[in-house]
């Protein structure tokens, strides 16, 4: 007789895919008709637990069971081992949710991510998704704003401007037309947190933006994706056709009488379109060149409207907000940095993936509690953080809190939460070179201290680097970067000199200047 | 998923353009739709669809090409029939993109915005797929690769170059 149907979860997100998710669901597909088994395959998000990618899980009565890495030629063994009854393997975790990675994780918006198929609605709603947007159907636009200030959410793509008081500017912005504008150009190196959430919760941001629009009384938004993104491109087309079928997007969503409709754009390759005036620059089709401020996007923004433009993270946490409450949320965290920040731990990692914590958790914790310290094995020499624009860090940081202000107050960035590790064989030279000709690269142009002075950055550092007059060519890169820091327009040629001016503060002799014993203090 | 379209030429090519164009040109913001459209389907954006553009949008030629000239994602002349992104951001750095990139260019005997002789592979730098945590990544048309070393990118590229000189025979 056939047995019971056992449901088997193989993520779709893009890093399983990277590592070979497709061929593992065609070999358990093959294996269970070969042997008479009848299972069902949940293509699930990530839990964010990259080294074990692809990481297939069993629905079991005691809960989900975890194998992986799993290739095809584990496929045959899983079978024989009973893996669809949970046994024992040699790639066998155990209970997902015990792994000490995920146990330990403070997951608010990141709830669903890895647990539910992303492309369910089914599965969203019976896992508190919407009730959020259920609550904010029920109350004023200005109280919805109000839940937001009072959580202490803060603009996490890396300015951590309070979220709460750029909605207030737009609704009390006067205009007929408003937008919301989700910057979805996650450029930075060393981050995957808004491709995972578009990939693997997409509707936890349609739910974020159709929230949005009701506190600012805006009815049409847009989600500007990077091109290199197809998979969360996908994902989100897919989820947002569902919620038009199902009115939660469209002139009257759920009979509420509320209109909000929702709309994909593709980038085309420049990170600068991640800077918000560039990115409505894009928008509206042009050349994505930075605008100068005032007057804000909240005020004239896309197409001249007010405009409430928030990262993907920002809007994404906007939910469990309305749903648990404001309280709830800024329970979490420390100081003025409230709630929580999905870290990403990559680069040189032995357990590379998503964290998501509250406030005031280490980089020591991070990358050795739950990164396992790198890759290769050798020692940790520097860490990014902060992505491209960010300093690169030396162990004496490794135990400042990480928080907006403790970061801010000795010229570190944390950013949108990325962490990139690199061992002992990193030369900070060549790393300092590259933040320069990374700027160099995706300058918009419009500003002289940023379109030149990164040039003439990767030029004075060639000339460092081949040995040629360091001590006098290190001076005028500092000079360089000053002129950077306090005369571009925008934060690609204002924060362009935090990776080269760490590099050489922290690890002079890979200039060839002499150590600085101070800086170790 | 396909590659990249086989691009039409001549009549067939025009009519597509000013298609795609008119299907697009009342979008707010249109212009960046219409280039991906073409460009996915045709698989560079020519020359002739730029008047074609302006005209319906009423902006200059020269601000079309502007806007197709900074985005780094389209091009302007066909690529090979497959295209090779390598990371080169500093996630993928700490764990060898470099040695991958020098390696990708010798292998292919081109540099970045080249293509093979043979015409079947143009390599691209990207910066950052989101693939941080298992570095080095690539992506060759839409399919994402991670762990990418030396003898990877071969396994993965071979097949590419052999089946177009099966294909040519």
């Amino acid at each position: 007789m056939s047995a019971a149907v056992t449901t088997i979860f193989v993520p779709r997100d893009s890093t399983a895919l990277a590592l070979g998710a497709e061929a593992v669901v065609k070999a358990i597909g093959q294996q269970a008709a070969a042997r008479g088994e009848s299972v069902q395959i949940v293509r699930n998000g990530s839990r964010g637990m990259f080294w074990l990618e692809p990481l297939v899980e069993v629905q079991t009565d005691a809960g989900r069971v975890a194998y992986g890495p799993v290739s095809p030629a584990d496929v045959a063994g899983l079978f024989d081992a009973g893996f669809l009854k949970g046994a024992d393997h040699a790639l066998a975790h155990g209970l997902t949710d015990e792994i000490p990675f995920l146990k330990k994780q403070e997951r608010l918006t990141f709830a669903r991510v890895g647990i539910t198929d992303p492309l369910s609605l089914e599965d969203y709603r019976a896992h508190e998704g919407y009730a959020g947007l259920e609550r904010a159907l029920t109350m004023a636009p200005a109280d919805i704003v109000q839940e937001v200030t009072d959580s202490g959410l803060r603009g996490r793509g890396g300015a951590a401007f309070p979220t709460g008081i750029k909605w207030k500017t737009v609704l009390g912005a006067q205009s007929p037309v408003k937008y919301i504008v989700c910057n979805a150009d996650e450029g930075d190196s060393g981050t995957f947190s808004d491709r995972m959430i578009m990939e693997d919760d997409p509707f936890v941001l349609i739910e974020g933006m159709t929230i949005a629009g009701l506190a600012v009384g805006a009815e049409q938004g847009y989600i500007y994706c990077r091109s290199e993104y197809p998979h969360a491109i996908a994902a989100l087309e897919d989820a947002i056709d569902t919620a038009v079928a199902t009115g939660w997007l469209g002139d009257d969503i759920r009979g509420s009488g509320k209109r909000f409709h929702l709309e994909v754009r593709k980038g085309a390759g420049a990170y600068v379109c991640g800077e918000e005036t560039a990115l409505l620059e894009s928008l509206e089709g042009r050349r994505g060149v930075v605008r100068a401020k005032p007057p804000l996007p909240a005020l004239e923004g896309l197409f001249g409207k007010p405009t409430v433009i928030n990262n993907v993270i920002s809007l994404a946490t906007v939910p469990i907000i309305l749903s648990r409450g404001a309280q709830f949320y800024r329970d979490f965290g420390m100081g003025r940095s409230r709630g929580t920040l999905p870290f990403q731990i990559a680069g040189n990692v032995k357990r590379g993936g998503l964290v998501e914590k509250a406030f005031g958790v280490t980089l020591r914790e991070l990358m050795f509690d739950y990164g396992g310290g790198t890759r290769s094995g050798r020692a940790i020499r520097a860490v990014q953080v902060g992505g491209p624009l960010g300093a690169y860090l030396p162990e004496s940081r490794f135990d400042v809190p990480m928080d907006y202000e403790a970061y801010a107050a000795f010229g570190g960035v944390v950013g949108h939460g990325g962490i990139v590790m690199f061992d002992e064989t990193v030369d900070m030279a060549q790393q300092a070179r590259y933040a320069m000709e990374f700027c160099a690269v995706e300058s918009c142009g419009k500003c002289t201290p940023c379109r030149i002075g990164s040039t003439r950055g990767v030029e004075t550092i060639d000339k460092i680097i081949a040995g040629d007059q360091p001590v006098k060519h290190v001076k005028l890169v500092r000079d360089l970067c000053d002129t950077m820091l306090y005369g571009s327009l925008c934060a690609m040629g204002g924060m362009t000199p935090y990776p080269v001016l760490s590099a050489l503060n922290e690890f002079p002799e890979d200039f060839g200047l002499a150590t600085n014993p101070a800086k170790a203090a | 998923m396909p590659e990249i379209a086989t691009p039409t030429d001549g009549a067939d090519r025009s009519a597509a353009i000013a298609a795609i164009v008119a299907a697009r040109q009342d979008m707010p913001g249109a212009l960046l739709p219409i280039l991906h459209e073409i460009q996915d389907t045709q698989g560079f954006i020519p020359d002739e669809a730029v008047p074609v553009i302006a005209g319906a949008l009423s902006l200059s030629r020269a601000e079309v090409h502007g806007v197709i000239t900074f985005y780094h994602h389209f091009r302007q002349h066909p690529a090979g029939r497959h295209v090779v992104q390598v990371c080169r951001a500093e996630a993928c750095q700490s764990v060898g993109a470099n040695a991958l990139v020098a390696h990708a260019k010798q292998a292919l005997g081109c540099d970045f915005h080249e293509t093979t002789a043979d015409g079947q592979v143009t390599l691209e730098p990207v910066y950052c797929l989101g693939q941080c945590a298992c570095g080095p990544a690539m992506m060759i048309g839409d399919q994402l690769h991670g762990y990418v070393d030396a003898k990877k990118f071969d396994a993965l590229v071979a097949p590419l170059r052999a089946a177009a000189k099966e294909g040519q025979q």
